[in-house]
């Protein structure tokens, strides 16, 4: 992860998290909690009841214009002429090698009106990138002072949300948003996350986040909600191999060997990467991003060697120890021949060659 | 063998590297310190040698391993590892809600009783953590 030079940003809720004890972390030139108590109990807390994480960092591009989904088209490969009004969907900014310059969440407010997020690192590049590829009426504003975004996640995430908001959230479905207000304020609720549990990201004015902060951690506190720092967001959303930026992906890495073939609709007419994705479509990506489980004991982290049949065949992208599944785990990218459930593989852990096994992810999945 | 309460026990002896020794005879119970567990937060997995070894002081000897990060232990004193703490296989956690009593890691045949007036008093180490905090 890129560290900006000069000191630290700080958050609207940065102070607070001082106050409270939090141990905060250089994250992406940001100030922001590691953990608030334990990783494993926020990391439980979550899958369990809910977690409320403050992720201001996170980037806010608004493209708005009669040529906004014409940009959104070329930059993104997914399909956002797909998108309803309260609509939003995950892709990826991708260059023209088809690789990742970010990936982001699309969220279509109106019919010429998107508000792209994207990964905090990346915030002036994909502004710049996105701003250069703009063409006819269309204004791309970098918004993201101005926004304030808390993550709401877990089982009992609607139940403490619900009070402090009219909207009825219960008919609000995965990948819809609703703009309304929350204890007061009036936000952008979108029921996303990056957990593996239900939730919402609330994105509010940046000077209504104390207020929100405090309204939801009262709303939860008899749900046994707790304030969740950047560990246990890493834990969570690699147990539901959710990918991140710098780590599992980049510029170096395609949209299909990432396996996000999902986000990629080839069909939807030419964007930049297109001719790339199609081809590499056409012969099949050479290597994939694949989750492993230690047989051995050992932790795998990222930068650990893989070997496959006593060759180098690449690194851990990303691993942990797993709190729900009880298991270590990890990503890496792995030759094609190689990348399916029941290959084994070995991870060079401080010298010692330990033995895991490619398995199916995700590593959870929440019963629904 | 020390309590488990208390934040510096009186009757051990500390590294610059936040491990802890206590000393019975010719016998050294080795672990890391309730500062070394507070820093790491959760641990899920240690990696300690095996009965018999020899470890060398100021030596890495092992890891301890929490949820985001790794920390390797050095030894306060040199010997032979007479014992290893068989429960933290199953129970790492233990470090943490004890760790000057039953997250203890190694017991060590001392080598050099001569190394042990090098390592600091619970007040030296209290000190030292307390100019690092600043």
């Amino acid at each position: 992860m890129p560290v900006a030079a000069g000191p630290l940003k700080t958050t609207p809720l940065t102070r607070l998290f001082r106050d409270m004890g939090a141990r905060m972390v250089p994250f992406a030139g940001w100030e922001l909690p590691v953990q608030f108590s334990s990783v494993l109990e926020e990391h439980a807390a979550v899958r369990s009841a809910a977690g409320l994480f403050d992720v201001s960092h996170m980037g806010e591009v608004e493209v708005r214009g009669g040529a906004a989904l014409d940009l959104v088209q070329r930059v993104t490969c997914n399909d956002a002429s797909r998108l309803g009004s309260g609509q939003a969907q995950y892709t990826a900014l991708t260059t023209e090698r088809g690789t990742f310059v970010d990936d982001i969440i699309v969220y279509r407010k109106g019919e010429r009106d998107f508000l792209l997020v994207v990964n905090a690192a990346n915030t002036e590049k994909d502004f710049a990138w996105i701003a250069s590829q703009a063409r006819g009426e269309v204004d791309v504003i970098d918004a993201s002072s101005r926004y304030a975004q808390l993550a709401l996640q877990g089982p009992r995430a609607q139940a403490v949300l619900q009070p402090l908001v009219k909207a009825p959230l219960a008919s609000l479905r995965s990948f819809h948003f609703v703009e309304t207000a929350v204890a007061g304020a009036v936000c952008l609720v979108s029921r996303t996350g990056y957990t593996g549990e239900d939730g919402f990201e609330v994105y509010a004015p940046a000077a209504a986040a104390p207020d929100l902060f405090h309204a939801l951690m009262r709303e939860g506190k008899p749900h046994g909600l707790l304030p969740c720092g950047l560990g246990a967001r890493d834990t969570l959303r690699l147990e539901a191999r959710l990918a991140l930026y710098g780590n599992d992906i980049d510029e170096t890495t395609t949209v299909l060997e990432a396996g996000l073939d999902f986000v990629l609709k080839l069909d939807k007419g030419p964007f930049i990467g297109s001719e790339a994705l199609a081809r590499e479509k056409e012969r099949g990506p050479l290597r994939r991003l694949m989750g492993f489980e230690m047989i051995d004991a050992g932790i795998p982290r990222h930068g650990f060697p893989i070997r496959l049949e006593n060759s180098e065949a690449g690194v851990v992208t990303s691993g942990t120890f797993g709190p729900t599944v009880k298991k270590s785990i990890g990503l890496a990218y792995v030759p094609s021949r190689a990348a399916r459930a029941g290959t084994r593989i070995s991870v060079g852990i401080r010298g010692r060659e330990a033995q895991a096994v490619i398995v199916p992810t995700p590593f959870y999945r929440r019963r629904s | 063998m020390s309590k488990g309460n208390g934040i510096y026990p009186e009757d051990l002896k500390y590294t610059k590297e936040h491990e802890w020794v206590a000393v019975n005879g010719n016998v050294g119970t080795v672990g890391i310190t309730h500062y070394a567990q507070s820093e790491l937060g959760d641990i899920v997995y240690v990696e300690l040698p095996a009965t018999g070894s020899p470890v060398v002081a100021g030596e890495e000897f092992g890891t301890v391993e929490s949820v985001k990060a790794v920390s390797e232990i050095f030894a306060p004193v040199s010997g032979e590892v007479l014992e290893v703490n068989a429960g933290l296989a199953k129970n790492p956690e233990t470090i943490n809600k004890d760790p000057y009593g039953d997250g203890w890691l190694i017991k060590l045949k001392l080598a050099d009783p001569k190394e042990l007036p090098s390592l600091m008093s619970a007040a030296d180490y209290r000190k030292y953590i307390e100019e690092e905090a600043n």
